[in-house]
């Protein structure tokens, strides 16, 4: 019996280690892998148009199965969600870099996780520079 | 406790643990265009001849409400209107069949309650005559436990029939005022 209760008790306190040790984990994250997240949720593209490419982030996003939430031209965001059994949140922002450019930054949550995942952005950004017939530029 | 039981108490672990990080992993190509876009684009989109946005978002906006929506956001710069409608989708067949199966299985079978309805609308000029409006649902099913038991994006093509033909009423009606 006190086996059992030492196996069980090795077993919980494995899993609270773990448990801990991600949360631990998180804290760091948002500190450490900050640049490194910038850089896959960014891109560069070569337009001035403000307006153009709000609109074309829009219609990519509902080509993409979103559904929007809001969209505000002066603060340049886009918040969307894609209902799909699960719950996929995306906001997208544009700034402008320079008279030539703009840079496009998109953050995705899935479910309660922020996607950090550099595909879904590379499919995303492929959606966007298609719909804009303009090539989608690393932040460098 | 025999080897058997802690092999099989450390596969349940292991099979949760594995369950927990599916759970975070996102779909592969949930952000990609799927074979379907195209269909549900075509589905979703009508072209209306005309160069005024502002009458055509007018004119969508209340429409959405004449369906028992309510506006939650709007950008007329960015041609969009957010709107939902929530409803009471309780069944009584659904209840009285939740009930019996609940008996027959010795625990409660719980059914839909509550619908919350998300409905954005954009528009999109396409040139100097022609405007693209595209309306997209989706809509999460709460049970009486108040857990969500669907959330998807709604593809009935009966209702985006619908929401076409009320808003081509509505801008003949909005072309040609008839008085009061």
């Amino acid at each position: 019996m006190s086996r059992n209760v030492a196996v069980t008790s090795s077993l919980l306190l494995a899993l609270i280690i773990c448990s801990c040790a991600t949360k631990q984990k998180n804290i760091l994250q948002a500190e450490e892998s900050q640049v490194r997240l910038r850089s896959i949720q960014s891109r560069v593209f070569d337009t001035n148009d403000r307006n153009r490419l709000l609109r074309t982030i829009i219609v990519t996003l509902q080509d993409l199965g979103f559904v929007i939430d809001d969209a505000d031209e002066i603060l340049g965001t886009v918040s969307a969600t894609k209902l799909k059994g699960y719950v996929l949140r995306i906001t997208v922002s544009v700034r402008p870099r320079g008279d030539k450019q703009m840079i496009v930054r998109s953050n995705a949550q899935y479910n309660l996780q922020t996607v950090e995942d550099p595909e879904p952005y590379q499919q995303f950004f492929a959606a966007l520079s298609k719909a804009l017939f303009l090539e989608a530029q690393q932040l460098e | 406790m025999s080897r058997q039981a802690v092999a099989i108490i450390t596969i349940i672990t292991l099979l949760s643990l594995v369950l927990a990080a599916c759970h975070y992993k996102i779909p592969k190509n949930a952000l990609a265009l799927s074979p379907e876009s195209l269909k549900d684009r075509q589905l979703q989109t009508r072209i209306f001849e005309t160069d005024d946005e502002k009458m055509l978002l007018t004119a969508s906006a209340a429409v959405l409400q004449d369906s028992g929506y309510t506006i939650e956001e709007s950008e007329v710069s960015c041609g969009v209107i957010v709107s939902a409608r929530d409803r009471d989708v309780t069944e009584t067949s659904q209840v009285v069949g939740s009930i019996v199966l609940g008996v027959c299985l010795g625990a409660p079978v719980p059914w839909d309650a509550k619908q919350r309805v998300e409905a954005s609308l954009v528009t999109k000029p396409i040139d100097d005559k022609r405007i693209a409006v595209r309306i997209t649902f989706q809509h999460v099913i709460w049970n009486n436990h108040n857990q969500v038991s669907k959330r998807e994006q709604i593809n009935d093509p009966e209702i985006y029939e619908e929401f076409f033909a009320k808003l081509s009423k509505s801008l003949f009606l909005t072309a040609h005022e008839i008085g009061v």
